[in-house]
């Protein structure tokens, strides 16, 4: 704490993670991630855990759903193609409840799409992702010290929740650097106590199960119940977002991790002008910031959505906004990225009336 | 009164679900007998697959958990490398660890892993309904070779225990079967064996029990015995495929 560093945003992520108790990290190269796997190769045993170069994003998801099993605060890392493979996995964990971490630094896509950044893998973070009626904690990051300290509260609300909880950045945000600093101090996770539920042999006391299985449908539905209460906590406790400027704002932003950063220089350049731009940025976009957007959606009439994907995002501003508001949507896909000037010409042309809703294309 | 056989305390009470004639029922007390015999009750923890076994984590009376089809080695890479004191295994089928799950098999093999994988081979798919298996043999029928196998349209079944010989990372692989009550022995010797060597921290060790399955097989229990014996046997030889030199020399001796 304290002490500034300048730091990549995959290493500022491992390193991060690390800090925050991390003891085992399973993982399998793919770019634009690389640099988390190669980090932790020797950082990790540096601070007595495990580092496993998996033979398959499969099975590196699965040894932390073994992993994790045992009370061990665990990590792996991947990139779009890699996330779905983990899916299964991930859905195994989700209903065994074990607080995995993972992010995803998101490329273009479908398919084997590129290596460039993308906020592609909206929906399948948002809406689970693999098999099953489950969540996750997704955590979106806008800069190297967000991808740096967002792994402790990811492992706090997984342990505190047992539920997965990740994050979703993006190429940009793993591969640029920037100053940080750490706004806690590392944490022994020695000095925890093993939770109850974690498997390491009965030791003559009643023993422990790990599964995520009822056949007989009437108390699988109560299981799906149960964890859908936890979800209802969550949404209720955990969410996050920034705002700003939003008080006297005419026309509202909305976007979240590199694409809200990117608004930002929109708004700092339209306020220039005298134009009244407000920035509504979820830093949690599951649970979403509903509320907030529902609240403005009162008085301010106009929202300009800014995605790196095809209208993703923009499904959980218009349920939360239900018709109340006009919705304008900046898209750019698979690899391209939109600039504030870009951003702010097309705030301009919805203000004056000219932009068609919902359609805009570079 | 001398006691000559009793009921483990390595399995829970639960009645087991498995078929009249299966073998998974024998080997699950085999297995049970052998930790709690090596004084390993209370810190094993076991991994169940997908397939008929599904459920063992209600039979085994240790910590367990029941992961994904054919991920049981990478689940026990987790486990055992948080956990190096505890004995850890993996409880497999064919289907599960020849076929979906062979990736995770040969790669926790060629890091020589500290765990055991018990390897249940009756060459079809149970609990499906009776499709092919990876190991399904030449000419046997399934609901997906209902003509029986061939080579033309399936290739040939996986030998595992000659497959995984060729890596450098095991330190024992045996082939036993559950056919008779001598064989019973000998495969509870070659699980304890296994276990044994995970104690003493020497790498990956698998069992692969060859097993019988009436009900798949559309066979008495007595015929399914027999099948093992004349048609996987033949296939599937009976034996040792690689041990660790010193216990070769000190199991010699002792016998």
């Amino acid at each position: 704490m304290g002490e500034k560093l300048f730091m990549k945003g995959n290493e500022a992520l491992a390193e991060g993670a690390i800090r925050a108790g991390c003891r085992f990290f399973a993982g399998y190269p793919i770019t634009p991630q690389n640099e988390v796997p190669e980090y932790m190769s020797w950082r990790l045993p540096e601070a007595g855990g495990t580092f496993i170069q998996a033979e398959s994003e499969v099975s590196a998801i699965n040894m932390l759903y073994g992993a994790s099993a045992t009370g061990t605060r665990t990590m792996t890392s991947s990139s779009s193609p890699g996330i779905s493979l983990k899916q299964e996995g991930i859905s195994y964990c989700a209903s065994a409840e074990l607080p995995i971490f993972f992010a995803n630094v998101v490329r273009g896509g479908p398919g084997l799409g590129n290596i460039a950044p993308s906020q592609g893998d909206y929906f399948q973070s948002t809406r689970g992702g693999g098999h099953g009626d489950y969540r996750v904690i997704v955590m979106a990051p806008k800069s190297v010290a967000e991808m740096a300290n967002f792994p402790r509260l990811c492992y706090e609300m997984a342990f505190k929740y047992r539920i997965p909880a990740m994050i979703l950045a993006d190429g940009i945000l793993g591969q640029m650097m920037e100053p940080l600093e750490f706004d806690f101090e590392p944490i022994d996770p020695a000095t925890f106590e093993l939770p109850k539920w974690a498997l390491r042999g009965s030791g003559g006391a009643e023993r422990r199960r790990v599964n995520s299985y009822d056949l007989r449908p009437s108390y699988m539905e109560k299981w799906n119940f149960r964890l859908e209460a936890k979800y209802q906590e969550i949404a209720a406790n955990e969410i996050r977002y920034e705002a700003t400027q939003i008080e006297d704002a005419d026309i509202v932003l909305a976007a979240y991790g590199t694409s809200a950063r990117i608004c930002e220089s929109a708004l700092m350049l339209g306020r220039r002008e005298g134009l009244k731009i407000g920035l509504v940025r979820p830093i949690t976009v599951w649970p979403f910031p509903t509320q907030i957007f529902k609240d403005l959606s009162k008085r301010v009439k106009k929202f300009l959505v800014v995605e790196m994907s095809l209208g993703q995002f923009v499904e959980d501003v218009q349920l939360s906004i239900n018709g109340k508001a006009e919705i304008y949507l900046h898209k750019r896909p698979a690899g391209a990225i939109p600039t504030g000037e870009e951003v702010l010409e097309i705030t301009k042309k919805i203000l004056s009336g000219d932009q068609t809703k919902l359609h805009s294309k570079p | 009164m001398e006691i000559v056989f009793q009921q483990t305390p390595g399995l829970t009470e639960t009645p087991m679900r498995y078929c009249p004639g299966c073998g998974h029922g024998v080997v699950h007390r085999l297995v049970a007998e052998a930790y709690t015999e090596l004084g390993m009750k209370e810190k094993t923890i076991g991994v169940a697959p997908v397939g008929c076994s599904v459920f063992a984590d209600e039979y085994f009376n240790v910590d367990m958990i029941q992961g994904p089809h054919g991920r049981g080695p990478a689940i026990a890479t987790g486990i055992k490398r948080c956990k190096p004191e505890s004995l850890v295994f993996s409880y497999q089928g064919d289907g599960d660890l020849a076929s979906i799950g062979m990736a995770e098999t040969i790669h926790s093999a060629a890091r020589s892993e500290n765990i055991t994988i018990i390897f249940i081979n009756n060459a079809i798919y149970g609990m499906t309904g009776g499709q092919m298996a990876p190991t399904t043999l030449i000419g046997m029928k399934s609901t997906t070779s209902p003509h029986g196998r061939t080579v033309e349209a399936n290739g040939y079944p996986i030998k595992m225990c000659e497959l995984l010989a060729a890596l450098d990372g095991p330190v024992y692989l045996e082939r036993v079967s559950v056919d008779k009550p001598a064989a019973v022995v000998k495969a509870k010797r070659a699980i304890k064996r296994a276990f044994q060597y995970q104690i003493e921290k020497r790498g990956f060790t698998l069992v692969e029990i060859l097993s019988q399955c009436p009900t798949d097989w559309g066979m008495m229990p007595l015929a399914a015995l027999e099948r093992v014996r004349k048609e996987m046997m033949p296939f599937f030889p009976l034996g040792i495929y690689k041990e660790p030199a010193d216990s070769k020399a000190a199991v010699a001796e002792k016998e």
